[in-house]
């Protein structure tokens, strides 16, 4: 029997027997459909985390305050409260002499604060930094202009809004050139950053970026008005950014008067080393799903033997039929395994359908976003099949094995 | 319609059973069905094995269609030996050389009557086009070439198993063997279904028509009798004999 004849005749099988094909199919392609939600599920929080840490910008070293010991849970920090970093880290940064592979160096300092546009409050986060930032983080503005050197140097009053910060304190018109307050001081605002708009994270639509200066001296003040709580280096190439690193760490240990590495009062993460911490929960998420998916493909395939085997029973007189007819053992059992395939395709087919629909669904009643891949989805086709395949051979084994007397003697 | 010597010298018979025997065991209990028969049919006969239920006319049956082999004994099929052979060859040997048709038809209910008549075709690996025009061919010879799209629920009794003969000369075999063919037919379709089966000997087919019923027997050119295993066909061993001496000379 040729092959196009073995496909044709297991299609008309499957076909004609609509509402078994059918309630076979079903394991299979609930088990499909719960693949391939879950895997999405799984791709798409693993590419938002990654597109929240690439909006910090690229190629980019974040160096913090204070640092935690191996061998303990203690933390080594600062005197006090304060940040053991300060703006003179930063500017050292800058030196090309000793940090050929930095291309920008920002410190920030941050605090939450209320601004104030006549009688309209926003609470957000004020943020002192320097005109290096926009650089550093790869931020645009829309409208007006960012920070400048000579705002630093002047400790100006002016300030750059986020684009939802902005929208929040002025409901209409523009709000370059107008004044807001925070904590009695007037600022001018010079200028609104463009919006993240990927970005879930509010934080980067959410800001009120003053000087540096104006923060430390007009605005908050403090203890050791220095101090910063962060310091972003942006490395000058995907390549060298090991190489910044090293020159971070170890310009800031000179600094500091360090010198052992161990004892560092300083933490720098990569956007690597972020990425790594915030996927291992989505990993496991993804491991845990993606099992019940597996175990859900599994009872599908038991399903698929247990209704081939009804079918081998049903169709008992048909098979010794072909049998009498001249169907050799192989050809029958052949007939069975590409009915189970075909079942398997089907079924592979409508949960990848179904999987899809769940994609287009899903992020509309949640937060969360579904990814898609189409070789995933190719993949779990195959599996589908394969299973099929698998948990059909001892049915179809049997039906070959039928003796054709015994089989035609069958009411 | 009987053959002439010259002619049983040239073609071997199509059935040849020396000293046949069918024993079924289940257990501790042992079944002779069939005992030391020997049966000669020669090409062209018109033959009605008729005998009681429990003669073991149904064991005969299945031995001679090679669904079942002889437990002992010689039984050559036109000529070649298939008692030895596995079960792929026997499958072969059904597709090529044996046209079935059964008291229940057995046609395929999800097949229009041309699909179920080119199936043997499908499993000598004959191409589509050729199994297509035989099929229609087969249906015509039948009578039922407008009714070929049909399936067979849409079709009575007569026409259904009309359809089955078409199967069962479609691949043009040495032996058409018809077990009970108008078992479940009104005594219409039972003419329309036995003058068919005449035509189809008076056109050269070699038939063995099994049955239990007299008057269908009688349309036959010969009648053997089958009770307790045991084959009364007082010709079988004197042609026997001339088939052998045929044997030698070959």
């Amino acid at each position: 029997m040729k092959w196009a004849d073995t496909v044709r005749t297991a299609t008309e099988a499957v076909r004609s027997h609509r509402l078994r094909s059918v309630l076979t199919m079903l394991g299979i392609l609930i088990g499909i459909t719960a693949v391939i939600l879950t895997v999405g599920l799984g791709q798409g929080a693993k590419a938002e985390v990654q597109a929240q840490i690439s909006e910090l910008g690229t190629n980019l070293l974040v160096v913090s305050p204070g640092s935690t010991t191996d061998a303990s849970t203690g933390s080594r920090g600062g005197l006090g409260s304060s940040s053991t970093l300060t703006a003179q880290d930063a500017a050292a940064l800058t030196d090309d002499a000793v940090a050929p592979d930095v291309q920008a160096v920002a410190g920030t300092t941050t605090t939450s604060g209320s601004l104030t546009n006549g009688t309209t409050n926003w609470t957000t986060s004020l943020m002192g930094t320097t005109p290096s930032w926009q650089e550093v983080r790869s931020r645009t503005v829309s409208s007006g202009r960012f920070l400048t050197q000579t705002d630093i140097d002047n400790a100006a009053a002016v300030v750059v809004l986020g684009p939802d910060t902005a929208s929040e304190l002025f409901t209409t018109g523009t709000p370059v050139g107008q004044s807001i307050t925070y904590d009695g001081v007037q600022l001018t605002v010079v200028g609104v950053l463009s919006e993240l708009s990927s970005s879930e994270n509010t934080s980067n639509n959410d800001v009120a970026i003053v000087p540096s200066s104006t923060y430390a001296q007009r605005l908050v003040g403090g203890t050791t008005r220095d101090a910063v709580s962060s310091i972003y280096v942006k490395a000058t190439s995907a390549d060298t950014l090991s190489a910044a690193y090293q020159e971070t760490n170890q310009t800031l240990l000179n600094i500091h008067g360090i010198t052992s590495a161990s004892d560092a009062d300083f933490t720098i993460a990569t956007q690597e080393s972020i990425l790594s911490a915030a996927t291992s929960v989505d990993n496991t998420l993804t491991l845990m799903l993606g099992g019940i998916a597996i175990i859900s493909l599994l009872v599908g395939g038991i399903g698929v033997m247990n209704i081939m085997l009804v079918s081998v029973t049903e169709r008992t007189r048909e098979i010794g039929l072909r049998k009498a007819l001249g169907a050799r053992p192989p050809s029958i059992r052949r007939q069975f395994l590409v009915e189970a395939s075909v079942l398997g395709f089907a079924g592979g087919l409508v949960g990848v359908g179904l999987g899809f629909a769940g994609a287009v669904i899903v992020p509309k009643v949640s937060s969360a976003h579904v990814l898609l891949s189409v070789p995933a989805a190719t993949a779990a086709i195959a599996v589908a099949v394969g299973i099929a395949v698998i948990f059909g051979v001892y049915p179809a084994t049997r039906a070959a094995r039928l003796a054709p007397i015994d089989a035609l003697r069958s009411e | 319609m009987a053959p002439t010597d010259q002619h049983r010298f040239l073609v071997p018979p199509v059935i040849e059973m020396i000293d046949v025997g069918k024993t079924y065991s289940s257990g501790s209990l042992t079944v002779e069905a069939l005992i030391g028969v020997d049966l000669c049919i020669e090409p062209n006969d018109f033959v009605a094995v008729i005998g009681p239920s429990g003669s073991g006319k149904s064991t005969l049956m299945h031995i001679l269609g090679c669904l079942d082999t002889p437990t002992t004994g010689t039984f050559r099929l036109s000529g070649h030996d298939v008692q030895d052979l596995d079960e792929n060859q026997l499958s072969d040997v059904r597709n090529l050389m044996i046209g079935f048709v059964f008291q229940q038809f057995n046609l395929l209910s999800y097949l229009p009557a041309w699909r179920n008549v080119e199936l043997p075709l499908v499993y000598s690996g004959v191409d589509p086009a050729t199994r297509r025009q035989r099929a229609h061919a087969a249906l015509a010879k039948v009578g039922l070439a407008d009714r070929a799209d049909h399936k067979p629920g849409e079709l009575s009794g007569g026409q259904q198993q009309r359809v089955a003969i078409a199967r069962a000369l479609v691949t043009e075999p040495a032996l058409i063997l018809a077990d009970e063919p108008t078992g479940n037919l009104d005594s219409t379709s039972t003419v329309e279904v036995l003058a068919l089966l005449e035509t189809l000997h008076d056109e050269g087919r070699t038939i063995v028509l099994i049955t239990h019923e007299h008057d269908v027997a009688e349309r036959a050119d010969r009648t053997i009798h089958i009770s307790d295993g045991r084959v009364a066909d007082p010709d079988a061993r004197r042609r026997l004999v001339g088939a052998a001496a045929m044997g030698v000379a070959s």
